[in-house]
């Protein structure tokens, strides 16, 4: 199934992340992952969606994310176009014996332990979700004890490649 | 001056005049306020706050104007998400304003405390929390300005006691004056001309968006010119008149057999101001399935959502047909017209009967007595199709009903508030005796308020519409379609304090709705109960089944 990063640009209010997710449960879309961070702009918040369907999913997406008043832009972040970025931490169970492999790893994938425990270490990794599954892959033997991922944050190469829409709420 | 008296002004200043609710603990203060307000605003109160809601919707509907319902926290509040949804899904203007426990005690289980914008996030097109007293101004201006904006519908504001009752001051601020009418693309509009003109077998399909944008006048005048057929939704019965020729009828699952032919025929089709709801497109894959589809629609989101169309057009349907009317060619499709007209002929037709009562006739008996301007206000079951096949259509805003919803229970409270708006025009409230045990409560405000709402119980002693799919698609077991009620009709609205009337054939039915014309203009109880006995087994027809087209159109 395709798979498509969108960005919404959105009024930093309360309640607007509840917006979203009520819009997505509602419609039954699939998200892959969604985040939200803070802008240059104090009072916008941007909703980084990455999604998989068929085109006129997506393509609903886009439009009922759109009809939000909060929404002040939403846009395609194209692969070819954009920055993607993730970050993952994960924590395997590490011993004698395995330790200095698992570091071996980190070091090809540029992941940093972040704790190293008596019976566990953590690696921190930042990079394209693909970078992140393939490390992820070569932990699969590992004893994988926690992990977690932020989900993608995008943004778009060279000039700003959004225009705000007027503002409805006070 | 307190938030509550902010608030009254915000509404008068709206051009509000007459709001529908029911007071409580969390409304006192706007209660209060309009107690001081009641010369210029009144709060009509119903049984329930659902009444409530479906009154000023009603309201909405007959006048296009906002329609405007208040209730308390917790329970006053969900019981307006019915009320809600059925105006979202029609998408009609509606504000609706909830009080909420003081801002102190949110969050906390409060009494009657419910967290009323979280249930409604999904059936509004926006809602507000007023955290503060200084921001009641913007929400409430911006509330309306939302309810009306492009597609239109419900917006809810909740105020908390404690904001209600602080001090404040009002600064006027003139009304805008409407908002601007979004055009079609010139190109779009050009593209669009150009496929319509060289269609040979066209037909314009148009829904409750053309109602909406007042855009009938301009629809006629596209069908006339380029001499196309149109057919209508459930939604935008009255748009075109029934003698209209080009008025092909309703479409869809209870729609004719001439409407749905020439859809399935039409080498283009127009769709305006309709979202190919389930109970049009029934099955995506086969709707119009040799037609160039084109469709014109103020919400872009509805392109592409249920049926994958050639072109589109976005933006007000009146701006766009204005745009579309000087570039279309004027035409005559002889061959096109006895094609429909062959399809006319032999349409499903029901028979009378002069000794008992047959729903078509009933309806017809309505629209002869009530004349051209009658006012029809549905509930949800048999009777609401047979309504929307039969009452002769002539005006639009004239027929209201729960259509994307399908809300039973809908039609007393609306029916009162379209009379309240209708300022003294009869109003026929067509519903079942399933759908009136829904909300026949509120016969006690129809009575109260003297309202001339004349109900038509279409009474076959079952749930008729589902009743009809278990005789069709699950051989005739009748789980709970069967309530045995023993409900007397007419005592029942003795007891409201109403005359009632009970008939069992044709008759006996006129003799009836014209003693409710005379009572409805007359100086006593303008409002009565009408029981009409119908046959069980009585169907909706034609129908296709949910997922299938016109080949699989049933007749009997």
């Amino acid at each position: 199934m395709p798979r498509k990063v969108i960005s919404v640009l959105v009024d930093n209010h309360a309640g607007v992340l509840a917006r979203i997710s009520s819009l997505f449960g509602r419609r039954g879309f699939n998200i892959d992952s969604l985040s939200v961070s803070a802008t240059d702009e104090p009072s916008l918040s941007r909703i980084t969606i990455v999604a998989s369907g068929a085109g006129e999913e997506l393509n609903q997406i886009v439009k009922q994310s759109a009809k939000l008043l909060e929404t002040r832009a939403v846009f395609e972040v194209e692969p070819a176009q954009g920055v993607l970025r993730e970050l993952l931490l994960v924590k395997v169970a590490a011993d004698d014996q395995n330790r200095a492999a698992l570091r071996e790893i980190s070091l090809i994938y540029k992941a940093k332990i972040i704790d190293l425990s008596p019976g566990s270490m953590i690696f921190e990794l930042t990079g394209t979700p693909s970078k992140i599954d393939a490390f992820l892959g070569m932990l699969g033997g590992y004893d994988i004890l926690e992990m977690c991922r932020t989900g993608v944050t995008a943004l778009q190469r060279g000039a700003r490649g959004y225009v705000l829409k007027e503002r409805m709420l006070p | 001056m307190n938030g509550s008296e902010l608030l009254v002004e915000l509404l008068l200043e709206q051009g509000v005049t007459r709001i529908f609710g029911y007071p409580g603990g969390a409304v006192l203060n706007i209660f209060d306020a309009l107690y001081r307000y009641q010369d210029k605003l009144q709060c009509v109160l119903t049984a329930h706050e659902q009444g409530a809601s479906h009154a000023a919707d009603g309201y909405a509907r007959l006048t296009g104007r906002t329609g405007v319902v208040l209730a308390t926290s917790g329970p006053g509040a969900t019981n307006l998400v019915t009320g809600i949804a059925t105006a979202f899904m029609d998408s009609v203007p509606l504000v609706a304003i909830t009080g909420n426990v003081g801002t102190s005690l949110i969050g906390r289980d409060s009494f009657q405390e419910v967290y009323i914008a979280g249930i409604t996030m999904p059936v509004t097109k926006h809602n507000f929390v007023v955290r503060h007293v200084e921001e009641l101004a913007g929400v409430v201006r911006a509330a309306f300005a939302i309810a009306q904006e492009g597609r239109k519908g419900p917006v809810l504001i909740d105020i908390p006691k404690d904001v209600s009752a602080m001090p404040c001051a009002y600064t006027p601020l003139p009304l805008a004056t409407g908002t601007a009418k979004r055009p079609g693309s010139p190109r779009a509009v050009a593209r669009v001309a150009e496929v319509l003109n060289a269609a040979r077998q066209p037909v314009i399909y148009f829904g409750g968006g053309v109602q909406a944008a007042g855009a009938g006048d301009l629809l006629l005048a596209l069908c006339q010119k380029a001499d196309i057929p149109a057919t209508h939704t459930l939604m935008a019965a009255g748009v075109l008149g029934c003698d209209e020729a080009h008025n092909l009828g309703l479409i869809g699952m209870h729609g004719n057999l001439t409407a749905n032919k020439a859809v399935h025929e039409a080498d283009v089709l127009l769709i305006a101001g309709a979202r190919l709801s389930d109970r049009v497109a029934l099955n995506p894959a086969k709707f119009a399935p040799n037609a160039k589809k084109i469709h014109v629609d103020v919400d872009a989101a509805e392109i592409d959502k249920n049926v994958r169309v050639d072109d589109s057009i976005v933006g007000d349907v009146q701006e766009i047909f204005a745009q579309l009317l000087p570039l279309t060619e004027e035409k005559r499709r002889p061959a096109w017209a006895e094609r429909i007209a062959a399809w006319k002929s032999h349409d499903y037709s029901p028979k009378d009967d002069a000794t008992r009562l047959r729903p078509h006739q009933i309806m017809r008996g309505i629209s002869r007595l009530a004349g051209e301007d009658a006012i029809y206000v549905t509930d949800v079951g048999q009777h609401q199709l047979w309504a929307a096949q039969y009452a002769r259509h002539l005006r639009p805003r004239h027929f209201l009903t729960s259509g994307g919803l399908g809300t039973m229970g809908f039609g007393y409270g609306a029916a009162i508030g379209a009379a309240l708006a209708a300022c003294g025009r009869p109003v026929v409230h067509i519903t079942s005796d399933g759908s009136l045990h829904m909300n026949m409560n509120e016969a006690c405000t129809a009575v109260r308020y003297n309202v001339p709402v004349i109900t038509v119980i279409f009474n076959n002693a079952v749930l008729g519409m589902v009743r009809q799919w278990q005789t069709v698609f699950y051989g005739g077991r009748y789980a709970c379609t069967d309530p045995q009620r023993k409900s007397d009709y007419v005592k029942l609205a003795e007891g409201f304090g109403m005359p009632g009337f009970r008939c069992a054939n044709p008759a006996e039915f006129e003799a009836a709705f014209a003693q409710a014309l005379a009572n409805a203009r007359g100086d006593g109880p303008r409002c009565c109960w009408i029981e009409c006995l119908i046959d069980k087994d009585e169907k909706v027809l034609p129908m296709i089944p949910a997922g299938g087209s016109v080949e699989d159109m049933m007749m009997d």
